[in-house]
């Protein structure tokens, strides 16, 4: 992995992109055994129906993890001071999700050069995920 | 209604092993396919002391120390009315498999919105390891719809 030098980046840089093709139900249940997020609003379609939903809804929490992995697919995960999540919408079965971020800050504090990325998750119908993250870079 | 008088409650610290398969698995759940997070050889050669949790590891240690069921149970709420609104982690250091993280939760707010419809409820998670190290923090924001 090469790392990035705060030096080289400016606001507005974007960075790598992560684009999952499709949201099986498979990928859910997966999620659900290996998170601990056993909520049957994920997994269980009668469950989801009795709740009022046409269908099972992802995890939010399955999206910010692909975010997650976004950003260490481009820095060292030693680098990371933070990460933000917060859920806009529903992603549903058969969505692609988008991942994307960009530089929006470069700024100093306590002797670390650091970046403040903005980052989202989208579905072809909407934005799911807000994120910041802020990364400290040599 | 969720009362207001869970503000401030801190549940029992629990400490909990980072498993490897665990996070073989949850690795696979996310599509990370790195060495150093699936294959503790590779995480041994980059000179680290096991597989390393990805970014988003410390969100399964908060409900393996308190199951989404039982705190929705202890608000006197059922899981169908619960969204998640946000989950904010801070990082203060790496955790690897063979840590042993001790998890303490507290409800730190609960703020009703549209009069009442909808409630927030604010917890704030500290993991700390087997060396008294805060390797972690995590802001959950759980929005219940009434």
């Amino acid at each position: 992995m090469k790392i990035p030098k705060f030096e080289s980046l400016k606001e507005g840089d974007e960075i790598p992109t992560l684009k999952i093709q499709s949201v099986s139900r498979h990928t859910l249940a997966l999620y659900c055994g290996a998170s601990g997020d056993h909520n049957p609003i994920h997994v269980d379609l009668d469950y989801a129906k009795s709740v009022g939903l046409e269908d099972v809804i992802a995890h939010g929490m399955l999206s910010a993890g692909y975010l997650g992995r976004m950003l260490t697919n481009w820095v060292p995960q030693s680098t990371i001071r933070s990460i933000k999540n917060r859920f806009t919408a529903m992603t549903h079965i058969g969505d692609s999700i988008t991942c994307t971020g960009k530089v929006t800050e470069k700024f100093e504090k306590e002797n670390e050069k650091l970046v403040r990325i903005e980052m989202q998750a989208h579905t072809p119908n909407s934005q799911t995920i807000i994120a910041e993250a802020v990364i400290a870079l040599e | 209604m969720i009362e207001k008088k869970h503000i401030g409650h801190e549940f029992r610290p629990v400490t909990l092993t980072v498993e490897v398969g665990r996070l073989k698995f949850l690795a696979k759940a996310l599509g990370i396919t790195e060495g150093i997070y699936v294959d503790p050889n590779a995480a041994k050669v980059a000179g680290l002391p096991g597989l390393l949790a990805p970014p988003t590891y410390p969100f399964v240690l908060e409900i393996e120390a308190l199951e989404l069921v039982d705190l929705v149970s202890f608000l006197g709420e059922t899981l169908g009315k619960l969204l998640h609104g946000e989950e904010n982690f801070t990082y203060f250091g790496p955790i690897y498999a063979g840590d042993e993280i001790t998890v303490s939760k507290k409800i730190t707010d609960i703020i009703d919105k549209k009069g009442g419809a909808l409630q927030f409820v604010i917890s704030k998670t500290e993991f700390t390891n087997q060396n008294d190290k805060k390797v972690a923090e995590t802001l959950t924001n759980y929005v219940f719809r009434h």
